[in-house]
């Protein structure tokens, strides 16, 4: 239409001599992309030095007893953290089930339907929440559960840990419904979708991958937390199967025999503390490959 | 069969600033009628307003009244029952990124309940041959996600979805902008034949496009109306000195 407008449209940009590119530039160039390398490998030697060294100093410890058995009494040889593996596990189990569901409701409420001062509150909450010390999160369990129930539990661990997954999931699903394109939702209302059931079926479906990998933050998070189970989870040197009873945790066994003064115990300490890294590594490796196989080939 | 529709006194907001002014027209049942006019006209608006999606964006709102075959679309009609028969295709192809192709066109049903898996599959087939995909998807229709398509395989996708809700008016949003001119001939195409099943309403910023496909056509400009009658007419003879500066080029 240029033609239209009588004059012609042909922009005149001056024309600029750019410089040749220098040596500082691209010594400088060189320069930036060593530390980016470098400051990747600080971020991992940390990671696999720590991972070696429990390696190192667990696997003497790691049998078949220390995987079936429960713990001897001081003095005795041999004994294993059993009950601890599978503690560990029930608390986690239930943290997940109170907190995740909690917590991606609370994120899609942000996201969705949070676009205001009330939404600003629950962020600027769930933020400081976030902020609290663990062990702070341990005393509001105790006085939630614990002293109602009287009794230490599975329960009231599970209760402190799930308080403490609600605001990383909360606030990680909120950033990850807020990619999803606007454009996405508008082609589920032009087909007569509600607005509850675009937010589940096509809000949150296409977000899907994202808002696991807050949840797994969130779970690798706790699992190895100790201090909010001291006084809720308590735990145990026997076998428990009752969610209502005093349950043990490996995070506390482990604690409970790295200040111990026997060097057995700071053994069976090690290699609980290799276990307890590899049901992480491995719980968040499964679900990742779980997710991976229900998607489709070419889908973003 | 498509239905007719009637717009009475429309006037649209964005908070406080008014993009549509007292917008009156009639839309003939079984034809397609296109919108033309500068960017920023409200053509989009306006067609925003016909399925009640303007007023997902915070702080707009509608005034006047509208009327899709019975359905009085600002007056006791829910947004999405009405949405279920007014279809809407979208300027960017917008197909569910994580949903196979097959998922994509069955989309409108599955979510308002419907399960029957027979229907389901005869549905999708349908609405794929309407949109003229069905050849090149049908061996991928589980494996492959809507997103992996072609930029033109996947606005035919996003028609096909559009139809599988037998809806009786279709919105079309500037349809063919990103694609390329064989991907916008195939819909060109489609919108000939669709025609006979439904009622269209097409924004384009192509004057040939709305030449083309279209029976009425109308321009728009600074959120009025300012001229619609037969598409022939607005080319060749319009009545109003601004529509004839438009379509002969003299500003836009």
């Amino acid at each position: 239409m240029s033609e239209m407008n009588g004059k012609s449209a042909a922009a005149v940009i001056p024309e600029v001599a750019l410089p040749p590119i220098s040596l500082r530039r691209r010594v400088l160039d060189h320069a930036m992309t060593g530390v980016a390398v470098l400051t990747v490998l600080i971020v991992l030697v940390p990671l696999f030095a720590i991972f070696a060294y429990l390696v190192y100093k667990g696997i003497g410890s790691l049998n078949l007893a220390f995987l079936t058995q429960t713990p001897k009494p001081v003095g005795e040889p041999g004994g294993g953290m059993a009950n601890a593996i599978v503690g560990s596990m029930v608390i986690l189990g239930i943290a997940s089930l109170l907190g995740v569901p909690l917590g991606i409701g609370a994120g899609i409420f942000l996201s969705e339907y949070g676009r205001n001062r009330y939404g600003d509150t629950v962020r600027f909450v769930s933020d400081v929440l976030n902020g609290v010390p663990s062990i702070v999160i341990g005393i509001v369990a105790y006085g939630l559960v614990v002293m109602r129930q009287k009794h230490f539990s599975a329960l009231a661990g599970g209760v402190a840990l799930a308080i403490m997954m609600v605001p990383t999931i909360a606030r990680t699903t909120e950033q990850m419904l807020l990619l999803v394109p606007q454009a996405t939702r508008e082609a589920a209302y032009g087909l007569g979708v509600s607005r509850w059931r675009t937010t589940l079926s096509i809000t949150l479906r296409t977000a899907t991958s994202g808002v696991i990998t807050g949840v797994m933050l969130a779970f690798a998070r706790v699992a190895g937390e100790t201090a909010p189970l001291l006084f809720t989870a308590f735990g145990n040197q026997f076998w428990n199967w009752k969610s209502d009873q005093p349950t043990a945790a490996l995070s506390l066994q482990i604690f409970t025999y790295a200040i111990s003064p026997f060097d057995e115990w700071h053994r069976q300490a090690w290699a609980g503390a290799l276990v307890l890294i590899v049901l992480i590594v491995g719980a968040v490796a499964a679900v990742r490959i779980a997710v991976r196989h229900g998607t489709l080939s070419g889908a973003s | 069969m498509g239905v007719g529709i009637k717009v009475e006194h429309l006037n649209a907001f964005y908070g406080k600033t008014q993009a549509l002014f007292d917008v009156n027209i009639t839309v003939q049942a079984n034809h397609a009628t296109a919108l033309i006019g500068p960017s920023g006209c409200g053509k989009s608006t306006f067609i925003r307003c016909l399925n009640r999606m303007h007023e997902t964006i915070p702080e707009a709102r509608v005034e006047g009244a509208v009327h899709i075959g019975d359905l009085s679309v600002y007056n006791g009609t829910s947004a999405t029952q009405l949405r279920r028969r007014v279809g809407m295709v979208f300027q960017k192809p917008n197909p569910f990124p994580t949903m196979s192709i097959y998922d994509n066109v069955a989309a409108g049903l599955k979510l308002n309940g419907f399960r029957k898996r027979k229907q389901l599959d005869e549905v999708v087939e349908q609405s794929l041959n309407a949109s003229a995909l069905w050849d090149e998807v049908k061996d991928n229709l589980h494996k492959k996600s809507g997103a992996s398509l072609s930029g033109g395989q996947q606005q035919r996708l996003c028609i096909a979805r559009a139809l599988a809700v037998q809806p009786e008016v279709l919105l079309m949003d500037e349809p063919c902008s990103a694609l390329d001119p064989i991907s916008t001939g195939k819909i060109e195409e489609l919108i000939f034949q669709l025609k006979e099943q439904y009622t269209i309403v097409i924004v384009t910023h192509n004057m040939q496009q709305a030449a083309r496909v279209a029976e009425f056509t109308g321009f728009f400009l600074l959120g009025k109306m300012i001229e619609f009658d037969k598409t022939e007419k607005i080319f060749t003879k319009p009545s109003d000195k601004r529509t004839e500066d438009y379509v002969t080029g003299r500003f836009g």
